[in-house]
């Protein structure tokens, strides 16, 4: 453990919001004021956030339809995002895309995505910029164990490994993919192992364990930039909540749920670690809470209070302006 | 007769044919929702519209194949398990996932009969869900019908209610063609009445559900519902439609429509897809074609506008075609001169 105070809070404030933010959604959704489905990404925190703090505004992430926590963890806009989940006309899409498709690109956000899967190859799409023009970038794509049985991935593995592209394909293996288990839908079971038969090296972690991932992201995102190539990182933390809001999670039981709560809580990982190492007084995290919860607040009653796209709007963005 | 759900009507359907026919099998994502699992002790899923609820515990795991997210794989091995004499019923989660397996449903198994010199058929039924209305955003709101219509070799039917579903989804399993059996996910609820036998609806075969002197309108799918809410207002400006649910876009009950425009003299369409290339310009273009010196005015056609669906509520209900528009278009045909 080897990061600086200052590394060590921005990672804990990424983690933190994304809990924060999670959870009042949860609330929304229960207040029935959001306007769709959403898919929450609480227990999954420490991989988003392991991953985000070793990019930065150049590197590129391609998220998933369980996208809130990759927005937050690259920094998105939190205001703006929170209006798009909402549909509104200032959201980061104008109010057309809603949870499922938030992107902000101004941050390398490159887009939650709906359809599972799609999001591997456009990771590969941004990192051809190293090979195109030299930039010094690196891609990440997030790909639930679900995901992760798609023919898109595969051919994206194989893609990048053959060109030798800057790509993390970060496995979030969350244990289902939807209501359906991962013992059941994985052949041979070892995600990780699937990805080294396309010759990247390959991580297996904890997923709650923020450090786990964040340490095998430095080494996968250095080798990246120095135009070693892809690597594969598979990260096991199950989500807490349904596949969605709403779900009754008939698949799995009381005692598993209260058991990755109590065990797995990555956000109870952190803070023990670096209180244990007196790295971070407790007291600092906790001035963080109360900041996240008034930043959240204060974005979730504006997202409410802010108008809906105007009607006019709907054939809009199709095309370049002017052009059609 | 029992009042049923369009979503129970679909799940009577595939159990009726499933013990009718032991060839015929259902195939796709979660539709046992885990059952697959060794300490799974729920209740099956069914998917996450509930729309294979019970065919787990009723037929197990040899006919109910709960697969990985792969949907190039389901949908050629369904194809592959058609010619080689199987009777699979695969489920396309939604309809806009066909971006993902597009292949192996239009060169692969809608070709075989025609390129394997009709050696053998291809019995197989893809399930799948369709349409806006309840917030599902870009990616999961399409009505990719007309590009399923399109294609030569596949069949496609857009079921409007309970009963149509039912009777239509029996005929489909049956076919030895490959058919595309667009459920809307906004009906998926709506009550009627479905005989709790097995009945076929025939492919092919529209149906008038009102009958009507001054304008045909053919509507699709949930259309159908919308236009029907309209026939009362249509009524009091003294306008009488003639209604008309082709049920299936392929093959299509053309001589029905000729027949009613015959009589009628003018022709409103009312569809869910993209206006470039939509099915409804198809009915249109043929009528013109067909019927050209019945008609009193110029054909119409009502779809969304040439954009994706919106997420935001009050966009996607600017989106689809609605009483408004329709009675708006209605008088304006009737008026015509
Ligand atoms: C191509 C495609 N197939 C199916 C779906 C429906 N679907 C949405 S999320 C999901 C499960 C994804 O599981 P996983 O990749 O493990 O991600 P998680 O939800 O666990 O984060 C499925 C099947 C989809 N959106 N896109
Ligand atoms: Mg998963």
């Amino acid at each position: 453990m080897q990061l600086s105070k200052d590394k060590l809070i921005d990672a804990y404030t990424r983690m933190k919001k994304i809990r924060v933010f999670e959870e009042t959604m949860r609330d929304e959704f229960a207040k029935g004021t959001v306007p769709a489905f959403i898919h929450l990404y609480i227990g999954q925190e420490a991989i988003a956030s392991g991953i985000c703090v070793e990019l930065n505004d150049n590197d590129t992430i391609a998220s998933t339809h369980r996208g809130h926590g990759h927005c937050l963890a690259k920094n998105s806009d939190l205001e703006r995002m929170t209006m798009e989940i909402f549909c509104r006309a200032d959201g980061l899409c104008e109010g057309k895309g809603g949870s499922m498709h938030i992107a902000d690109l101004s941050v390398g956000m490159l887009g939650a995505n709906a359809i599972v899967g799609a999001n591997a190859p456009i990771a590969v799409g941004a990192a051809l910029r190293q090979r195109v023009m030299g930039e010094n970038l690196v891609s990440a794509a997030f790909i639930g164990d679900g995901a992760s049985n798609q023919g898109a991935v595969f051919e994206a593995m194989n893609l990048a490994s053959v060109l030798k592209l800057p790509v993390l394909f970060v496995f979030e293996n969350n244990g289902y993919a939807e209501f359906t288990g991962v013992d059941y839908h994985c052949g041979g079971g070892d995600i990780a192992g699937r990805a080294e038969g396309f010759g990247m090296p390959s991580y297996k972690l904890d997923g709650s364990d923020f450090f786990a991932v964040q340490e095998a992201a430095a080494e996968a995102v250095e080798r990246a930039r120095r135009g070693d190539g892809p690597s594969a990182i598979e990260c096991y933390a199950k989500r807490w909540y349904g596949h969605f809001e709403g779900d009754p999670q008939h698949y799995r039981t009381k005692e598993e749920l209260e058991t990755i709560r109590k065990d797995s809580d990555p956000l109870k990982i952190f803070r023990q670690k670096v209180e244990d190492a007196g790295l971070v007084e407790s007291s600092d995290l906790d001035t963080i809470d109360e900041d996240l919860l008034s930043q959240v607040t204060n974005a979730v009653e504006k997202a409410k209070n802010s108008p809906l796209p105007n009607v006019e709007e709907l054939t809009t963005n199709v095309y370049e302006k002017g052009s059609y | 007769m029992t009042i049923k759900t369009y979503r129970e009507a679909i799940i009577e359907a595939m159990i009726l044919e499933m013990k009718r026919d032991e060839k015929v099998f259902v195939i796709g994502e979660d539709i046992s929702g885990g059952r697959g699992c060794d300490d799974f002790e729920g209740e099956a899923a069914g998917g996450p519209m509930g729309l294979t609820q019970g065919l787990w515990d009723e037929f197990g795991a040899k006919r109910v194949i709960d697969t990985p997210i792969s949907e190039t794989a389901i949908m050629g091995a369904a194809a592959g398990a058609a010619l080689s004499g199987l009777r699979p019923i695969a489920e396309l989660m939604f309809s806009d996932f066909f971006g993902v397996c597009f292949d192996q449903i239009y060169n692969q198994a809608a070709k075989f009969r025609f390129m394997y010199g009709d050696q053998g058929a291809t019995p197989l039924v893809i399930r799948t869900m369709i349409g806006a209305g309840i917030g599902c955003g870009p990616q999961h709101s399409q009505s990719p019908y007309s590009i399923f219509a399109n294609i030569p070799g596949l069949k496609v039917v857009t079921p409007s209610n309970p009963y149509d579903a039912k009777g239509l989804l029996i005929s489909s399993i049956r076919d030895n063609d490959p058919v595309i059996f667009c459920e809307h996910k906004a009906l998926l609820g709506m009550d009627g009445e479905v005989p709790d036998d097995s009945y076929e609806v025939p492919l092919g075969k529209g149906k008038i559900l009102k009958e009507g002197s001054d304008i045909s309108i053919v509507a699709i799918g949930q259309m159908v519902g919308v236009v029907q809410n309209c026939i009362k207002n249509l009524e009091q400006k003294g306008i009488s439609a003639e209604i008309i649910d082709p049920r299936s876009l392929s093959p299509f009950d053309d001589e029905m429509v000729y027949d009613s425009v015959e009589k009628t003299g003018r022709l409103l369409v009312l569809d869910e897809s993209n206006p470039v290339c939509s099915f409804g310009s198809w009915i249109t273009s043929m009528v013109s074609e067909e019927v050209f010196s019945s008609l009193k005015a110029p054909t119409k056609v009502l779809t969304p506008p040439h954009c994706p669906v919106p997420a935001a509520p009050n966009l996607e209900a600017a989106y689809l075609p609605d009483m408004e528009t329709i009675i708006g278009a209605s008088e304006n045909l009737k008026n015509y001169t």
